[in-house]
């Protein structure tokens, strides 16, 4: 029983990053596109600089993620892995466990299966709403994951992002924008609280750029999360469509038994 | 040496001398007579009537997908996760073993329900096949707790946290609970002891004990005859050769004719799951299971897998404590009586006929509700709870045992149509 006890305020101690408060921000949809060679190959750009100091990809190998996503292995070797691993050793991460876990609060999770737990539409959105909160440890807050306890990698990228209070148009109980029946054509706006405003200049990419390499990102770890989906897709075609001409077969050679029967 | 000069008709005379050479040892031709080309089946079988061969084609399919993934797959409690994504990722076709297998499992307990649903249809478990249907009874209950140790071998987050809810439901026991629990366990908590052991359970012990169970069902259904949608017994009309006048045999009329083209078309919808949904939206494959197995992190929602989700409703909803006996201890008793229960149905049936088609109204009715119930309860075992939900599951949970509970009275009271001497065919 003290075991218990222990175990249970170990865990209300805590803090809010390792049980991952559920949110109800809405989330923008994210449709992965496996066959969108150039968006993976820089989601593995992106990730192995900017992810893969923290967060390993355990269970995968690079040389069937070259494979996959069609990256010649000495492009692979040259600029993918920048540690002495070989082609064919697992995406490891160099981040000490111990250390991180001092620093963090927990190690950095490994990603390999992020996009099966999450999906990828939440990688996407959660990439996209850091802002700047000074409560937080590091600075930062995430609307999708509060109070996360990680710092906002792609800064540089993004820029400064705020949760501020803008004037947004006002919705009507049907959910259309309410106009002023005074000055035709005129929205009627209320104050609202807790959106995204960027400020411009303030990073490396526009807004659209970055909204791209986020979206690599995202579909760079759906891939990763399952990355024989392709084949099985294609070669459940080939099995259905046999199954298809063997069905008719049996079905022909079923009737003929069945009109001895009656 | 010179070879020696093959004769003609060499090789149609050396398979009989061959079968003749073993059965002269073993009864093959008797036994392939008795079970297939002179076993007499009811020649007005209906779609219906698939549902058992399929458990056989599933039974098949796990049997040989699991020896494959065993060979591979580690069972330690640092090594089974990965190793399963070594199998997803490093074994070749690994990732189509592993979603035969786990999609194999749905589709196991899919055509096992269908199969027990014509048998209540059909009165399939009245006399004489009382045994036949306890026999059956067994399978289904060992099937369940195959199918739960199984769940926990993949480690991830939400097969430790099932299983822990499931072994907790040990420790609701008065007095001996907890001590029995930790022994089951194995451990104070669930841990790679348990892994083992549950290993050990699911590809070793269970396995055999259901392949038995299954000859054993196969035999006395071979001796006893095979129910049909009429509910009347073939044996009763007998041609001059003693063959059932509405009888045909088994081989090739319903391998070939009935169950082949049946089993294809199963094969399709399966294959068409495994190949373009084996998650199935998180029914087949769970979300979180796509984590390792954390003690420190307990899901947001804790649900089994579908298949369990109706016993699981059920055991949610006793919510009040009775005796001095916490509600837990009584949840737990619900279930096991909700699983337990249509064991005794051959003795609670008191219709003068077997076949839905000629039982009255009450039993059309209750059979009717029944099955409604029981998809709700699905439905609501995977939800998570609230008052709303609860109460719904208390109604259904009386309407399940109502349909067992009530039996006697109704199927004795209600009005049955007459039963014609020899089957029908529609």
């Amino acid at each position: 029983m003290t075991r218990i006890k222990t175990l249970l305020f170990a865990v209300l101690l805590l803090p809010g990053t390792v049980l991952g408060a559920a949110s109800d921000y809405p989330m923008e949809p994210m449709r992965p596109n496996l066959q969108d060679y150039p968006s993976l190959q820089n989601g593995a750009r992106l990730y192995v600089n900017y992810c893969l100091g923290c967060h390993s990809l355990q269970h995968q190998r690079y040389e069937r993620t070259a494979d996959d996503l069609r990256i010649p292995h000495d492009i692979m070797l040259d600029n993918i892995i920048l540690t002495n691993q070989s082609i064919g050793e697992q995406i490891t991460t160099a981040m000490d466990r111990r250390a991180a876990t001092n620093w963090f609060g927990a190690p950095p999770p490994d990603l390999t299966m992020v996009a099966r737990v999450r999906g990828a539409d939440w990688i996407y959105n959660f990439l996209k709403t850091f802002y700047l909160d000074d409560i937080r440890p590091l600075g930062v807050n995430n609307k999708v994951y509060p109070n996360v306890g990680m710092p906002h990698v792609l800064y540089g990228l993004q820029g400064v992002q705020r949760s501020a209070c803008i004037q947004a148009p006002k919705r009507a109980a049907n959910g259309g924008e309410m106009r002023d029946p005074l000055e035709p054509g005129r929205v009627i706006t209320e104050e609202q609280c807790g959106h995204l405003v960027l400020e411009e200049g303030t990073g490396l990419y526009t807004p659209t750029e970055y909204d791209q390499a986020v979206y690599d990102i995202s579909n760079f770890l759906y891939y990763v999360g399952e990355p024989t989906r392709l084949e099985r897709h294609r070669l459940g075609i080939y099995v259905l469509l046999f199954l298809v001409v063997l069905y008719a077969f049996s079905w022909l050679l079923g009737r003929e038994y069945h009109k001895a029967v009656r | 040496m010179a070879e020696p000069t093959p004769k003609p008709g060499r090789r149609a005379s050396g398979w009989s001398n061959f079968i003749g050479w073993v059965d002269e040892r073993f009864p093959i031709l008797e036994t392939w007579d008795y079970h297939m080309v002179k076993y007499w089946a009811p020649k007005n079988f209906n779609i219906w009537y698939v549902f058992g061969v399929l458990s056989m084609v599933v039974l098949v399919n796990q049997l040989l997908t699991g020896i494959w993934l065993t060979m591979s797959y580690v069972p330690s409690g640092d090594g089974a996760f990965a190793s399963v994504e070594y199998i997803m990722r490093d074994v070749e076709y690994g990732w189509l073993l592993r979603y035969l297998h786990s999609t194999g499992a749905s589709a196991f307990f899919v055509v096992v329900y269908l199969h027990m649903f014509r048998a209540l249809m059909y009165g399939s478990y009245r006399k004489p096949r009382e045994l036949l249907w306890l026999i059956g009874m067994a399978i289904f209950v060992v099937l369940m707790a195959e199918g739960f140790f199984g769940y926990l071998l993949p480690w991830g987050n939400m097969s430790y946290w099932g299983a822990q809810v499931i072994v907790s439901l040990v420790g609701a026991i008065p007095v001996i609970g907890p001590d029995l629990m930790e022994w089951v366990r194995g451990d104070f908590l669930m841990s790679e002891i348990t892994l083992n052991r549950f290993f050990a359970l699911h590809v070793v012990a269970l396995p055999l004990v259901l392949v038995m169970l299954v000859f054993v069902h196969i035999v006395a259904l071979h001796h006893v005859g095979s129910n049909n949608p009429d509910g009347i017994e073939i044996k009763k009309t007998k041609g001059p050769n003693g063959v059932p006048l509405d009888g045909i045999p088994f081989h090739p009329y319903y391998t070939i004719g009935h169950d082949l083209p049946a089993i294809v078309a199963f094969l399709f919808i399966f294959c068409a799951v495994v190949f373009f949904a084996p998650e199935m939206g998180g029914y087949f494959l769970e979300k979180p299971n796509f984590e390792q197995a954390n003690p420190l992190k307990t899901p947001d929602h804790i649900a089994p897998v579908w298949y369990y989700t109706p016993y699981y409703a059920m055991l949610r909803a006793s919510t009040f404590p009775l005796f001095g006996l916490t509600a837990k201890f009584w949840g737990f008793v619900v279930m096991a009586a909700a699983i337990l229960l249509p064991a005794v149905i051959p003795w609670l049936d008191r219709s003068p006929v077997k076949s839905m088609r000629y039982k009255g109204l009450a039993s059309k009715v209750m059979l009717t509700v029944f099955v409604v119930s029981f998809i709700i309860l699905g439905y609501l075992g995977t939800i998570p709870p609230s008052a709303a939900a609860t109460t719904l599951a208390q109604a259904c949970t009386v309407v399940y045992f109502a349909y067992f509970v009530l039996m006697p009275w109704y199927t004795r009271v209600e009005k049955t149509k007459p039963v014609p001497d020899r089957v029908t065919m529609r």
